[in-house]
């Protein structure tokens, strides 16, 4: 099963690389795009769909990353790929800083308390003694990056292939943390926390923790979205850039990890898509295909993609499991 | 004495849930605490497991003072628990139910875990081996890889259960295991305690409304009434104390065993 599992990654990649030479311009930006908001919403399903926290404001850190990329670029000159790892230390330090008082509220307080964060901060972008830094209302405009010499590539190619690169990389190390021993006590929290502190959990530390990585997580995204689109001002990064991530989780499916990956193809996808069905109610047809999604697939799209393989990989069947169970009930020492 | 409970108090609001209780369990003792619904054994087990903060008192555990002492450390200390209602993982496998009973001994953090780094790989490997050793023992291999919210209830209990012993426990705190249990499964239990006792040489603090089920496996026996201790003793001496038949109303121990 692993190595079934490992093989459709490796696919799935390699169709990923693949496309790149099949799409250009602005498809390939969409797609750029695609894989960012997989990273941001695989950053606030940690959070949020693994360690059951809510957090409706998780587009302040995105927009947190996207400004730190953006400063060191066009302020210090720090070329795109080395403000990634800045931008994610940053990030984490905010998460954590925010973290330590915020999940100490809890439940439908600290989704609130995200929230208002997320309000917030546009309006701490246009702040006039910022503006050195942030450019005001204005924002910042950085330049594009180029394929590195000796790489026969178009820079919407290089930037979706960097993209991708960074992607998988994130991916694999969240998959790691997830399935150990860390990602074992970071769910067990979720569903019982008095189990999980008698199990020696620290709840307050790993909340914490866990909050730090997921805003870092959305940090990066933040800065390869800024990357991408060249551009940052307040007004990219309001409240509904937030909602639009826990769209994308809700869609994707809740703690997975390639539900991700779904929930950010529909919130690239769909809403050019309800434009083209009605240019003057796009957000209603945008609304009713929500609407249609979760009342069809509750699971989200990884979910239903879980049954399907299921459904085609024979499995013993439940009934005789059952019934070894009972006999060993009936039997057991 | 491994563990001693000194003068524990515990109330909320006006309801006085243990009014000052003393005993001690012995290693490798197991120590029966029986009493009527509502009579604070439960209570008390949270104030030894530190869910509650006791009004009063102290409890000591291997030299260590518990009251005050922070309650993730608990289970490093050597107390294992299991809960009168099921406190499963409900959206977790069998296995990994009962790997978070390891926790404890890890010491890989989030970083050594996302890089899969040497060390967080020794500790999985060995965590992989406890926990083969839990399977075994509660015969839990065959559903190891199920969804414990798909499982019977029985079979829950049992996870539980091995989720507590993975921790290498010195004293087992066990709210009720017989509860929901048919006969037969009742007297594989009793052997199970028993068992665990034998091949651990652990403690077992056992509460139970299981008259007979007590009586068999205990070594010791104390009885609590309205939060106060009534009796301690030998299985038998507490059977037939008279304050213990009056507190289980008319007929006494043997009709509430049936
Ligand atoms: N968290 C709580 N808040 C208020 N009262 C409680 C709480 N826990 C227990 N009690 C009260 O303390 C008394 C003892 O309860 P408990 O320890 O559960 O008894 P037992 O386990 O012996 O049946 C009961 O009167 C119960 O209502
Ligand atoms: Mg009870």
């Amino acid at each position: 099963m692993a190595g079934t599992r490992m093989l459709a990654i490796m696919a799935g990649l390699a169709c990923a690389v693949a496309i790149a030479f099949a799409l250009s311009g602005y498809h390939l930006f969409q797609l750029t795009m695609v894989v960012t908001y997989a990273i941001a919403i695989l950053g606030l399903n940690i959070v949020t769909g693994y360690n059951g926290q809510i957090s409706l404001g998780h587009g302040a850190f995105y927009a947190i990353g996207a400004y730190v990329t953006a400063i060191l670029m066009s302020n210090y000159d720090v070329p795109y790929w080395a403000t990634l790892p800045v931008s994610a230390l940053i990030c984490a330090a905010f998460g954590f800083a925010f973290g330590l008082p915020a999940l100490r509220l809890g439940g439908l307080y600290l989704a609130l308390t995200t929230f208002a964060l997320a309000v917030a901060l546009p309006q701490l972008l246009k702040y006039p003694a910022l503006e050195p830094w942030t450019g005001g209302v204005q924002g910042i405009v950085i330049s594009k990056p180029e394929a590195p010499l000796g790489l026969r590539l178009s820079g919407d190619q290089w930037l979706y292939l960097f993209t991708l690169a960074v992607g998988a990389v994130m991916f694999l190390l969240a998959a790691n943390l997830l399935s150990g021993r860390i990602g074992r006590a970071i769910r067990a929290v979720r569903d019982n926390p008095i189990a999980a502190e008698a199990m020696g959990v620290d709840l307050a530390l790993l909340k914490t923790r866990a909050f730090a990585v997921s805003a870092l997580y959305t940090g990066v995204a933040g800065s390869l979205g800024a990357i991408a689109v060249q551009f940052v001002a307040p007004d990219s990064f309001s409240v509904f850039l937030s909602i639009t991530l826990f769209v994308g989780l809700v869609v994707g499916g809740v703690a997975s990890i390639s539900g991700a990956i779904f929930g950010a193809a529909f919130i690239v996808f769909v809403p050019n898509l309800a434009e083209q069905v009605s240019k003057a109610a796009a957000g209603a047809v945008y609304g009713v295909i929500l609407i249609g999604f979760l009342y069809f697939i509750p699971s989200g799209f990884a979910g239903m993609a879980r049954r399907i393989l299921q459904r085609m990989i024979p499995q013993r069947p439940a009934m005789l499991v059952r019934t070894e169970v009972g006999v060993r009930e009936n039997g057991h020492a | 004495m491994l563990l001693e409970i000194r003068d524990v108090a515990m109330r909320f609001g006006g309801v006085v849930a243990l009014a000052g209780v003393s005993f001690d369990v012995g290693r490798r003792e197991i120590c029966g605490l029986i009493g009527p619904n509502g009579s604070g054994k439960t209570t008390l087990f949270n104030c030894i497991s530190g869910i509650y903060r006791s009004t009063a008192g102290s409890i000591r555990f291997d030299g260590h003072l518990l009251t005050g002492a922070k309650r993730h450390r608990m289970i490093g200390y050597g107390i294992g628990r299991t809960f009168q209602n099921l406190a499963l993982f409900r959206t977790m496998s069998v296995r990994e139910n009962i790997l978070v009973g390891a926790h404890h001994f890890g010491r890989a953090g989030f970083i050594a875990s996302a890089l899969r780094a040497p060390g967080a790989r020794a500790e999985e490997t060995s965590a992989r081996q406890r926990l083969s050793t839990v399977l075994d023992m509660l015969e839990l291999g065959a559903v190891a890889e199920h969804l414990v919210a798909s499982l019977p209830f029985a079979t829950q209990k049992r996870v539980e259960l091995a989720r507590a012993l993975i921790s290498s426990p010195q004293l087992l705190l066990m709210d009720e295991p017989a509860g929901g249990l048919n006969h037969s499964e009742v007297d594989q239990l009793a052997d199970l305690i028993r068992a665990i006792r034998d091949r651990m040489a652990i403690s077992i603090l056992l509460v139970e409304h299981h008259m007979n089920l007590v009586m068999r496996v205990s070594d010791r026996v104390v009885a609590l009434e309205f939060g106060s201790k009534i009796a301690d003793g030998s299985p038998a001496t507490v059977q037939s104390d008279p304050e213990v038949i009056r507190a289980y109303l008319g007929g006494g121990v043997h009709a509430q065993a049936a």
